[in-house]
């Protein structure tokens, strides 16, 4: 049996990972035409379609109780992937395996340890107390009377749901709707969750709530997680290993840190002067100028340099070396697969 | 077994509970259905007098009682229509319910089952109004009531599984309303919803035997009005298990290539 190494370096065989999946595809053919009258009754009588490659061949493996962030701009292939290890769709090529299932065959035992969460759909009815589906679920993944009380009382002190759940769903906010939706897609205590955008919309300090709370029950329940987010403080929080994706292909699978290190090509040095009106741009591109403290971008390679000329040349009273903020690494890397893509 | 049951009660729970929600939304609903078989109920009440009292051994109170059993056995038979269907698939809905280890149909199943409980209750004060308004000719005897009774929920179940299928069709193309248009067409003149399959003409009679609309419709009013034997009563609901198992059947068989489908029309 042929292994492969993860970011960290580890070698995995299928049978050891909780998610394995080779050379995945998903292709969609969709209808094409130029817009007008002309082309919509042209289109009567010769249809053009194109062959959208929403996943390209990826590769990975993740194990038990990895959490791991998969990145990517919108159209990536994310929503695809997760769908796929879901069974939600049929891939079009490739292999995937999750807790030991082929996910589109959608056994009862593969649907009974996963949960998918989706920002942006329901899964509790809208016009009931979010107890009332929770009820409904228990029936449905048939989870014992004891046990599920349990986990629920568990889940509404985690989340802290104890007024939230009494209430009609309608008349949530959207951070409530999101708890309470987690809470749900919990009950069954998946192996593996499934993240589509969990705290998308939400205010700082609900998502830093249910940050904590995807932690505590990774810590709890030894879980698997794949987490999708537009927001790198949920990924920076959560996840030590980072997939990234672009055009349905992955552009680095490895560690966060690691990720900073191979795309970003600059680093940030942050000066206190006692007048920051000096002129540095002979030093590096000056990013920010806010009483008395600069912020200069520099080569990676000449940080060392410009460093010592920094402390030679000027009367600096503090001066630190950072890596550029992961928001931007990222942004240079979809760049980076854009342009390898275009 | 038992955990199935479990599931079916706790549905039907939550379905009564949500439609309770929406009673008043509910009853204008019941309302405007009404109006099809009050309509009805006029022409053929007026057409019977003027023919000497009845028409092909109906008379005024013998239509009176047909459309007001007509408005519970339509509140019955109400199912997933393929409009739904359609929203059911673009929403993202039924990608909710696939994750769940449980076939959808056995959910809508359900949740239909309960709300009907909902709308029986509704439907009451409605049946009475009718009944003193119109006057109906009704004595049913005790054994065309117990099979009334389960041939209602069986006219139920042979109509939800055809507009499953039907609503399968989505998975295909995206816009099925102009077959259920035809379906609705069809049901109309097969299943005695217009009109007692007995005054349509001999051709429709031999169509419908073979179809399984009158199983939804006619046949269980007709049971209740006491125009059936025994017999004809135990064929009727015979009919009713073997159209439902037969849609079940195909249910089954087009379900997977059907999921298969769906990648591609969009989740």
């Amino acid at each position: 049996m042929s292994g492969k190494k993860n970011g960290s370096g580890k070698i995995l065989y299928p049978d050891q990972a909780t998610i394995h999946i080779t050379q995945l595809e998903k292709y969609y053919i969709v209808p094409e035409r130029e817009a007008g009258l002309r082309a919509a009754v042209g289109s009567l009588f010769r249809r053009k379609h194109r062959e959208i490659k929403a996943v390209d061949g990826i590769s990975f493996d993740i194990l038990p109780g990895e959490m791991v962030g998969f990145l990517g701009p919108n159209g990536a292939g994310k929503t695809t992937t997760l769908k796929m290890l879901s069974g939600l769709l049929y891939p079009t090529a490739g292999e995937a395996i999750v807790l030991g299932h082929v996910p589109s065959r959608r056994e009862k035992t593969f649907l009974r340890q996963i949960t998918l969460v989706m920002g942006q759909r329901n899964q509790l009815a809208w016009d009931i107390p979010a107890l009332d589906s929770y009820e409904l679920n228990r029936a449905i993944y048939q989870i014992p009377r004891g046990e599920f009380k349990r986990t629920v009382d568990e889940l509404i002190e985690l989340l802290d749901l104890q007024d939230i759940v009494r209430k009609p769903v309608r008349n949530l906010s959207l951070g409530e709707r999101m708890k309470a939706e987690i809470a749900g897609s919990l009950l069954h205590r998946p192996q593996v969750l499934f993240l589509d955008e969990p705290t998308i919309g939400l205010d700082v300090t609900m998502q830093r709530r249910i940050r904590a709370f995807i932690a505590e029950y990774n810590r709890r329940f030894g879980a698997s997680v794949l987490l999708t987010s537009h927001y790198m403080a949920d990924v920076v929080a959560l996840c030590r290993r980072v997939i990234v994706i672009h055009h349905g292909r992955i552009l680095y699978d490895g560690g966060l840190s690691g990720l900073v290190e191979k795309f970003s090509a600059q680093k940030t040095i942050v000066l206190t002067l006692p007048d920051s009106n000096i002129d540095l741009t002979s030093y590096g591109a000056v990013r920010s100028k806010d009483a008395g403290r600069v912020t200069l971008q520099v080569p990676k390679s000449e940080t060392s340099r410009i460093t010592a000329q920094l402390l030679a040349d000027l009367p600096i009273s503090d001066l630190t070396v950072e890596d550029p903020p992961i928001e931007e690494v990222i942004e240079h890397v979809f760049a980076q697969g854009a342009e390898a893509a275009a | 077994m038992k955990a199935m049951l479990d599931f079916y009660f706790t549905q039907m729970k939550m379905a009564i509970q949500q439609q309770i929600q929406y009673r008043v939304a509910n009853y204008f609903y019941m309302i405007g259905m009404i109006a099809e078989p009050v309509i009805y109920l006029v022409v053929w009440s007026t057409v019977a007098r003027a023919q000497g009292g009845s028409v092909g051994g109906y008379t005024p109170g013998d239509f009176a009682a047909y459309y007001i059993v007509w408005t519970l056995v339509r509140n019955m038979n109400i199912v997933l229509t393929p409009y739904v269907w359609e929203n059911y698939i673009q929403r993202g809905e039924l990608s909710m319910e696939l994750l769940r280890p449980l076939h959808p149909l056995h959910a809508t199943l359900a949740y239909f089952s309960g709300w009907k409980f909902v709308m029986i209750a509704m439907w009451l004060p409605i049946a009475a109004i009718l009944t003193i308004v119109f006057q109906p000719t009704l004595n049913p005897q005790l054994w065309s009531i117990a099979a009334f009774a389960v041939a209602l929920w069986g006219g139920y179940l042979v109509r939800f599984m055809l507009l499953w299928l039907l609503g399968m069709i989505t998975f295909w193309t995206t816009r099925v309303s102009a077959f259920f248009e035809l379906y609705f067409t069809l049901e109309l003149l097969f299943s005695g919803r217009l009109v007692p399959l007995s005054l349509m003409p001999q051709w429709v009679q031999q169509v419908a035997a073979f179809l399984p609309f009158q199983w939804a419709f006619g046949f269980t009013i007709e049971l209740l009005l006491g125009k059936l034997t025994p017999a004809q009563a135990l064929y009727g609901l015979g009919a009713q298990v073997f159209w439902t198992l037969l849609g079940l059947f195909f249910v089954n068989l087009f379900w997977r290539a059907a999921l298969r489908r769906f990648s591609a029309v969009g989740a």
